[in-house]
């Protein structure tokens, strides 16, 4: 069975939250004890339909205040896909949440409320998921029961965004647009009797439909090293395993691979995964390796096929989403977090503030504050070894922690 | 060729072991808290492969209720012999008995919450700075907002209006003092998952997880142990034998049964994928208000 990450954006009363709800109630993944507590709820607040988003507020100020601030996770199942859905804040104060949750999916589903059209938080959103270039968008036009099922409505909201992505520059990304209602259920898991005009896909069709590798493109293999494995016991006395997670391509025994940054150059003598050795190992697998060479590796490290080298560098280009209070100014000091490799950072050039509505940027702000994104010029105190986010968004991806309070402040994404 | 993510346990299973490899690289101390449940079962056999062919780099922790079901102890003190790892237990009985917690009385009295307590001060007896955990975000809709890595000040306390934003694969495990981390390896595993896994690795698993005989009676439509004293029972309240298995193996006064004939994984995972009622529908301690978890976390429950 097949895994696909989803992430839910939008603005505000967009219908998120009722949307999961609706996909779990007409994909049967609710419990019957989950749908009695909902059923209960919806009838001691007095609505007169069952509120799905009560499935997935899970914090108290949440159901409270009618919103969701943090990512919920949510897991169902269809007969041949297993769905996570990040379920993320329309809040913009809570625009790093919906970061977070968007980071690792490999499809976006921004609601659009039908009534209002395409609102600030759109533009944001959209904008947010060309940054994170997620392949496949789902334009959700919601409501679409409060508008009568109008086309037209519809296709003015479908303009206005097609005219956005003619500004982005991630061409690749593939755009669907959808007219539904979370609420009565037209077109999210049946074919709606209302809108005969719409000829397309319904939603849980569209994504039964992605294909799981969907989220990162085949590219050149990392091998970023967490730990070594010694275990100094009688049986594996001279034992000394690299491990960690494949990104971008497969590693094979035999293969010739540098170690970076020494730039020590050996082979790969064995894979192990568990009690079992392997000739290949495919991205994505956490596995432990040896090499024919006695040589000092250590966490932080990464190895790589000599012919397929990142870049190495002491300073970075790149752009930067702000999720922290205290804002991001000209000579801070961070701890980079680069995969597993910790350096510290100084801001040397603060370069531009990027607008989220496409508008362009406003050059050399004087801070980066709180969900704001930008570009910025990083000297570090050790090399990394990257790729460009575009190439490898695992190996193009960084975090910035304040040095202060320990919180992750900003994520980067390299040139 | 090893490609862990043409299942969907695979790739669950690379993700879980490079949470934990990242716990040793980022801790000084970290720990395991394990109930003689299948999920703590199951993150022993992720943290044995993991580190294989080293033994697993930290020890287990039992926070002992004094409410087990008997077969789930002697199961952990085979594990445990069997991995050649060291065993941590602490009793909520001495906590009770120093006068730290104060034991709940009447029909719903459960020594759930009293852990917590336990938990904390075992915590700073050993300094441990990360307490790794089998709660998965399906279990809960508290537990659906929890990040990997699990920031938890002094008091134990979540605050959960400010997570750290937790991106791509990258763990932030940077603390202060007197803070520790609660970490969560099998965080987006469902409670099939698990089975699926346990089935696959054949991993031995505690004899009440599969059906058997047990005296039991019926309260609030859910099926509770009278095989022993510890669930409090009102006399009305009818013993019969029934056949039962349990779905997750906590304090036997909050945990009940239900009704299945399934003897083998085979038959559990079948049963599993066709249940109507979720796993914590069988725990009175979520019952207890919608907000239940979210507060007991904030306490600083696991």
């Amino acid at each position: 069975m097949k895994v696909v990450k989803i992430a839910t954006a939008g603005s505000v009363d967009d219908g998120k939250s009722t949307l999961i709800g609706r996909l779990l109630y007409d994909t049967h993944s609710l419990t019957e004890d989950k749908l009695q507590a909902i059923v209960e709820k919806s009838r001691q607040r007095g609505f007169d339909y069952l509120d799905f988003s009560l499935a997935t507020d899970g914090l108290i100020a949440e159901r409270e205040q009618g919103i969701t601030i943090d990512v919920a996770h949510i897991y169902f199942s269809t007969l041949n896909t297993s769905f996570i859905i990040a379920d993320t804040p329309g809040h913009i104060e809570y625009t790093r949440n919906m970061v977070t949750g968007a980071s690792t999916a490999q499809a976006s589903i921004v609601l659009v409320d039908a009534r209002n059209g395409v609102v600030e938080q759109t533009y944001r959103h959209f904008f947010i998921n060309n940054l994170l270039r997620i392949k496949n968008v789902i334009i959700a036009v919601n409501k679409m029961d409060l508008v009568d099922y109008s086309e037209e409505k519809f296709n003015q909201i479908k303009g206005e965004i097609e005219y956005l992505a003619s500004k982005s520059n991630f061409q690749n990304q593939n755009i669907t647009f959808i007219p539904l209602s979370a609420l009565k259920g037209d077109n999210v898991a049946s074919k709606s009797e209302n809108m005969p005009w719409y000829q397309g896909e319904i939603l849980l069709d569209y994504l039964e439909d992605l294909k799981q590798e969907d989220a990162q493109d085949q590219s050149q293999v990392r091998f970023p090293i967490q730990t070594v494995v010694r275990p100094k016991t009688d049986e594996f006395h001279d034992f000394r395993g690299y491990s960690g997670k494949i990104y971008g391509g497969d590693l094979e025994v035999g293969d010739e691979v540098m170690i970076l940054p020494s730039t020590t150059k050996s082979k790969i003598k064995a894979i192990h995964f568990f009690d079992k050795q392997y000739q290949k190992a495919k991205r994505g697998s956490s596995v432990t390796i040896t090499l024919e060479d006695d040589i000092n590796v250590n966490r932080g490290d990464m190895i790589v096929k000599v012919a397929e080298l990142p870049n190495i560098t002491k300073e970075l280009s790149a752009r930067i989403c702000w999720m922290d209070k205290t804002p991001l100014r000209l000579a801070s000091r961070y701890y980079l977090k680069h995969g597993v490799n910790d350096v510290q950072a100084k801001v040397i050039d603060l370069k531009s503030l990027i607008h989220t509505d496409f508008s362009g940027k406003e050059e050399y702000p004087s801070a980066l504050h709180l969900n704001e994104i930008g570009e910025v010029q990083l000297k570090l105190s050790k090399p990394v070894f990257y790729d460009s986010y575009d190439k490898n968004k695992e190996n193009g991806a960084f975090i910035l922690i304040d040095s202060k309070t320990n919180n992750t402040a900003g994520v980067g994404f390299i040139k | 060729m090893i490609n862990t993510n043409i299942l969907k346990v695979g790739a669950l299973e690379s993700e879980a072991i490079y949470i934990l490899r990242e716990v040793v690289a980022q801790f000084e101390k970290p720990v395991l808290l394990f109930s003689g449940g299948k999920d703590s079962i199951t993150l022993v056999r992720l943290a044995q492969k993991a580190f294989y062919p080293a033994k697993i780099p930290f020890p287990l922790l039992h926070i002992d209720t004094g409410h087990n079901f008997e077969e789930t102890i002697q199961f952990r003190d085979n594990l445990v012999k069997e991995l050649g790892v060291e065993l941590i237990v602490r009793h909520v009985q001495d906590s009770i008995d120093k006068g730290r917690v104060r034991e709940e009385t009447g029909k719903y009295a459960s020594r759930n919450l009293l852990q917590t307590e336990t938990l904390l001060d075992t915590i700073e007896e050993f300094n441990f700075d990360a307490c790794i955990g089998g709660a998965r975000r399906d279990e809960e809709k508290a537990r659906a907002k929890e990040r990997i890595f699990s920031i938890r000040d002094d008091f134990g306390q979540w605050d959960e209006k400010n997570q750290r934003p937790e991106l791509f694969d990258m763990l932030n495990g940077r603390i202060d003092l007197g803070q520790n981390v609660r970490v969560f390896p099998i965080s987006n595993w469902t409670e099939l998952d698990v089975w699926t896994y346990i089935k696959k690795e054949n991993i031995q698993i505690p004899s009440i997880y599969f059906a058997h005989k047990r005296p039991t009676f019926i309260r609030d439509g859910l099926i509770w142990s009278a095989a022993d004293d510890i669930v409090y029972r009102e006399e009305d309240e009818q013993v019969e034998e029934r056949i039962v298995r349990f779905r997750t193996v906590g304090d036997m006064s909050c945990t009940a049964a239900v009704l299945s004939t399934a003897t083998d994984l085979e038959t559990i995972v079948s049963e599993i994928r066709e249940s109507a009622i979720s796993e914590r529908g069988a725990r009175i301690d979520d019952k207890r208000s919608e907000a239940a978890m979210e507060k007991r976390k904030q306490q600083g429950y696991f």
